[in-house]
């Protein structure tokens, strides 16, 4: 017993540590992402099958389009949160280790941009 | 940490022959990795989407090769796979189906789980 610190000092030293926050992050986003795949997938497969006014047409449904707005936010952030771990675990040197996660972040960060924007032309259009 | 890149490391995955579980936790990765490339794959669809018939048109024509089929397929799979683990993961965190001997049972239920939502998806959607 006399290995452990007391549970206050313990409290102290932890209470600012980020991981909880990455961990319990990933895990909402993952949540969010059980029902919101099924949109995902309805939509991936109309771009690979659907003729262009069909699948426009879907998208603009306001319910189909926030769906996939709400999507697009947790998917990313699901992944960045992944590949964070991944980098994390592979990626020994320290400057590389920091490179790799903001660069793997800032990426994901303008893909998302990119796929909102999207989607907001793809609203204007109706 | 670099400097020492001499010393001797630890045996890592390789070594191993994996049992089930330790297969399906390093595959639980290894998709969630491809799947965040796959991303890159909605970004253009809907860039083109957004762009105009005659672009979403052409897009549309590339995914008809039979190799990109088979991405498509693969992202679907990997998709269901990495859902399906994922649902395992929640459910440890609940502090549920830790037990040993009940292990490998629930591992083979994800895997048919996964496929099964595959083949349905493949069919219905």
């Amino acid at each position: 017993m006399a290995y452990q610190s007391p549970p206050a000092t313990t409290k102290e030293a932890h209470a600012c540590h980020p991981g909880t926050r990455h961990w319990w992050l990933q895990r909402v986003t993952a949540v969010a992402l059980l029902p919101l795949s099924f949109w995902a997938i309805i939509l991936l497969d109309m771009c690979l099958n659907a003729p262009y006014a069909e699948t426009l047409g879907w998208l603009q449904q306001p319910f189909n389009s926030a769906c996939i707005v709400a999507w697009i936010v947790a998917v990313f952030y699901h992944a960045a949160l992944g590949l964070q771990v991944v980098i994390e675990d592979y990626v020994a040197v320290p400057g590389q280790k920091i490179i790799a996660l903001w660069a793997v972040n800032l990426i994901f960060l303008f893909l998302a941009l990119v796929a909102l924007l999207a989607v907001f032309r793809i609203i204007s259009k109706g | 940490m670099a400097s020492r890149s001499n010393r001797p490391t630890s045996p890592h995955l390789q070594v191993y022959k994996l049992p089930l579980t330790g297969l399906i936790s390093i595959s639980h990765r290894m998709t969630g990795v491809l799947l965040s490339l796959g991303l890159l794959l909605f970004v253009i669809m809907l860039s083109a989407l957004a762009s105009g018939g005659t672009d979403y048109q052409a897009t549309q024509d590339l995914w008809g090769n039979w190799l990109l089929r088979l991405v498509y397929y693969g992202f679907v799979y990997a998709l269901f796979f990495h859902l399906c683990h994922g649902v395992r993961h929640l459910l440890w965190d609940a502090g549920k189906t830790f037990a040993s001997e009940t292990l490998d049972h629930y591992a083979k239920l994800e895997l048919i789980a996964s496929l099964l939502l595959t083949l349905l998806t493949l069919i219905f959607i």
